[in-house]
């Protein structure tokens, strides 16, 4: 494989782009990167094999840190030194800012197909006019709650915050005075990283308090529902929430969750397919709602998530990469996706496929949460997003360990907001 | 190892300024140069270069997207005053509390690991059966890479599932688990002891090196006197070792002021636990400013540097011979 390239690449020199395919037609190696949190790593091996088979191409898979932040360092490092060694990046929906000099666009690979997906990811995937990446699952925060546990207490799923913190209370105490002494009420995501900033602003946005940033890039974070919200949150600690959520990431919490020891449980609809699988211990107990409303007045409010696939412009075989990105960011594939492992598909007709409904009901159900849900100010904040993502969950991490209160910790997370934007500039 | 080789060097030089008349002199010193220089110029490209390159770096706005467009802007990213506020390194918060955390991590860690590494030493170096079998076991934090046996207490120590607090409470010394990562309180902690854990093998082994270059004579003079054994340890044993042990505490020092890896991995980028390198990295890996984190690093340095001199001075330590 490796004495075509040379070939591959003289014929494109020398005959313009036209021609360049002339090299890719022989089997060439292509790298993609994909995450391995829950089931992700079976189902982009599983893809990518079928396109490589139908290519005659071999694909190889580099499996990437969980935790979000570590995984875009990861590709922040890879990118800067221009390394080809991947051709294909799975990026989070809040980085085409930030990596968008490096990726190519691929708006020419994908002309028609394009329209088929949500035209909100869409325009946060285009930067500079150029769509640096195709959408390929999308995300929001939903409640996880054990059905048995809420029937045999008599509750309903909670339609706010205040709910949810009795009904949890009042189950994991009745349970353990049963004799499950490792019961807890809810478990989520509270580790200083990227997951807090997605978990504290639905608390946030729940309460009617904002997303930290607006559209315009005015700093909104410092105002009273939000600190609300936050110190909501600081009251589950160590009460219907074991401390060590100071400290977990999603699989942290599905570990908890899906060994049957939480009530409810924060996380991506990618727990959903896991925790109905045939080795969990909570098989068919479970249940899915939207996040609760932070107050009477308050709203439902879900942190957009989602990833998408994108093509480095260092890699050697472009044109291969991006038939692949385009293969898996298909409506074939995202069905396949949908249907075996509940990943939100991010073509709306799938939405009304009835095999699609009849596997994972929720999509239907939740079809709202998952338009409406809010976005993490990646927009106005630019390439400044990971800093300010940093501060937000530092400041809220401080208060939920209980160093801080919340009042005062968003004050200073204003100023130190206004010295990272130098007064609001961005 | 630096410092030595910066003091042979020194010598060197001085050796070849002062007026030497002897022919046999010069060729030895024109001997010498010849011999140091493949060794300086590996130096200067494998230590030098990088460190110039992080100074100069500190000195500009570069940004990790595009390090070619970097441009120069003074002293901005260590103090600068703009519209009645303060920026750069020296005016966060976060930095003097990376400081605080890094200079608090190194002083008890360290001094935890002499202690303890002093008293292992003196056990390896009793005669015993299985003697060399123990030597050999007690090395084995040691050589198991730092980012392994950190991942391993990480979930040692997980508040649920971890077998830490499972042990600790099935003897009844705890009656509810401990968020040891998580929990503000115990998070330096559970860093400080892993790193005791890890490090502790290594203390010893330059410790036991000491002993066993010790002579026999004074404690067979110590014996016919019949002094008590402790006398002994803190009379012979302690003063005689104290060249050695110094070496060996600012090798540990050197170590423990840069402390990076043990941290991240267990604690991630949480302020209760955040190191000066951390804080470089974050700021040069996750927030893309490499001017800026270069100025961390280049403080980084300046305090480690700060840290030893003021160790050798005050700790009247001699690389020379005695």
């Amino acid at each position: 494989m490796k004495n075509h390239k040379p070939v591959g690449l003289i014929a494109s020199m020398a005959f313009g782009v036209a021609l360049a395919g002339a090299g890719a037609a022989h089997a060439a190696t292509l790298s993609i990167s994909c995450g391995a949190v829950g089931q992700e790593f079976e189902f982009c091996k599983t893809g990518t094999e079928a396109w490589a088979k139908k290519t005659g191409n071999q694909v190889n898979l580099v499996s990437t840190p969980n935790s979000a932040t570590e995984r875009l360092a990861l590709y922040q490092q890879l990118l800067a030194a221009g390394a080809a060694d991947i051709d294909v990046f799975q990026i989070d929906v809040v980085w085409p800012g930030t990596l968008g000099n490096h990726l190519i666009d691929l708006a020419p690979y994908a002309k028609d197909a394009v329209k088929a997906h949500f035209p909100a990811i869409i325009k946060n995937n285009t930067v500079d006019g150029k769509l640096v990446a195709i959408p390929w699952f999308t995300d929001a925060g939903m409640l996880y709650y054990r059905k048995d546990l809420l029937e045999k207490h008599g509750a309903k799923p909670p339609q706010t915050w205040q709910e949810l913190t009795e009904i949890a209370k009042k189950i994991q105490d009745a349970e353990r005075a049963a004799g499950n002494d490792k019961m807890w009420g809810f478990v989520w995501q509270g580790r200083a990283y990227e997951g807090l900033t997605c978990n504290a602003l639905e608390w946030v946005a729940s309460y009617n308090g904002g997303s930290i940033v607006d559209e315009s890039g005015k700093i909104t974070i410092n105002n009273p529902q939000a600190a609300a919200a936050i110190t909501g949150a600081a009251g589950w600690v160590k009460t219907i929430s074991p401390e060590g959520v100071l400290n977990y990431t999603e699989e942290e919490a599905r570990g908890v969750f899906q060994s049957g020891n939480a009530v409810f449980m924060r996380n991506w609809p990618y727990a959903w397919s896991l925790a109905q699988g045939p080795e969990s211990a909570i098989k068919d107990k479970v249940g899915v709602s939207a996040l609760p409303k932070g107050g009477a007045d308050g709203r439902h409010a879900a942190t957009l998530g989602g990833w998408q696939l994108a093509v480095s412009k260092y890699s050697k075989n472009k044109d291969l990469a991006a038939d692949l990105v385009m293969y898996l960011t298909s409506a074939e594939e995202q069905k396949r996706r949908a249907i075996k492992g509940a990943y939100n598909p991010t073509i709306e007709s799938l939405y009304k496929d009835a095999e699609v409904l009849a596997a994972v009901p929720f999509f239907g159900e939740l079809y709202d949460t998952f338009v409406n849900a809010v976005a993490r100010p990646s927009t106005p904040t630019g390439a400044k997003y990971n800093q300010v993502s940093n501060e937000f969950w530092n400041a809220a991490h401080g208060v939920l360990s209980g160093r801080a209160k919340a009042d005062a910790s968003l004050v200073q997370l204003e100023a130190s907001l206004k010295r990272i934007s130098r007064g609001g500039k961005w | 190892m630096a410092i030595a080789e910066a003091e042979i060097t020194a010598r060197a030089a001085g050796a070849a300024t002062q007026p030497q008349k002897s022919q046999l002199t010069r060729s030895r010193v024109r001997a010498a140069w010849l011999f140091l220089t493949p060794m300086l110029i590996l130096l200067l490209l494998v230590a030098g270069w990088p460190l110039a390159r992080t100074i100069w770096f500190s000195f500009t706005d570069a940004n990790l997207s595009d390090l070619s467009n970097a441009k120069f802007v003074g002293f901005e990213n260590y103090l600068a005053y703009s519209d009645g506020e303060w920026y750069g390194v020296l005016a966060d918060g976060e930095w003097w509390n990376a400081v605080w955390n890094t200079l608090k991590f190194s002083v008890v860690s360290v001094t935890l690991e002499t202690i303890l590494g002093l008293i292992v030493a003196l056990v390896l170096n009793a005669t015993f059966p299985g003697r060399s079998l123990v030597r050999a076991a007690v090395l084995i934090p040691w050589a198991i890479p730092t980012i392994v046996s950190a991942k391993m207490w990480s979930w040692m120590m997980h508040d649920q599932f971890g077998i830490l607090n499972h042990m600790l409470m099935g003897i009844g010394l705890l009656s509810a688990p401990l968020a040891w990562t998580a929990s503000p309180d115990l998070a330096m902690t559970a860093v400080i002891m892993v790193d005791v854990w890890k490090t502790t093998p290594f203390m010893a082994l330059l410790i036991l090196a000491a002993l066993q270059m010790l002579p026999t004579d004074c404690y067979e003079a110590a014996r016919v006197d019949g002094i008590h054994p402790v006398r002994v340890f803190f009379k012979v044993t302690l003063p005689l070792i104290q060249p050695a042990l110094m070496v060996a505490v600012i090798f540990r020092l050197l170590d423990a002021l840069r402390i990076f890896d043990l941290i991240y991995v267990l604690t991630s980028n949480s302020k209760d636990t955040m190191s000066m390198s951390v804080y470089a990295r974050q700021q040069l890996v996750d927030f893309q400013s490499v001017g800026y984190g270069s100025a961390a690093s280049t403080l980084l340095f300046l305090t480690v540097a700060l840290c030893v001199v003021l160790y050798i001075t005050f700790g009247r330590v001699r690389f020379e011979g005695r």
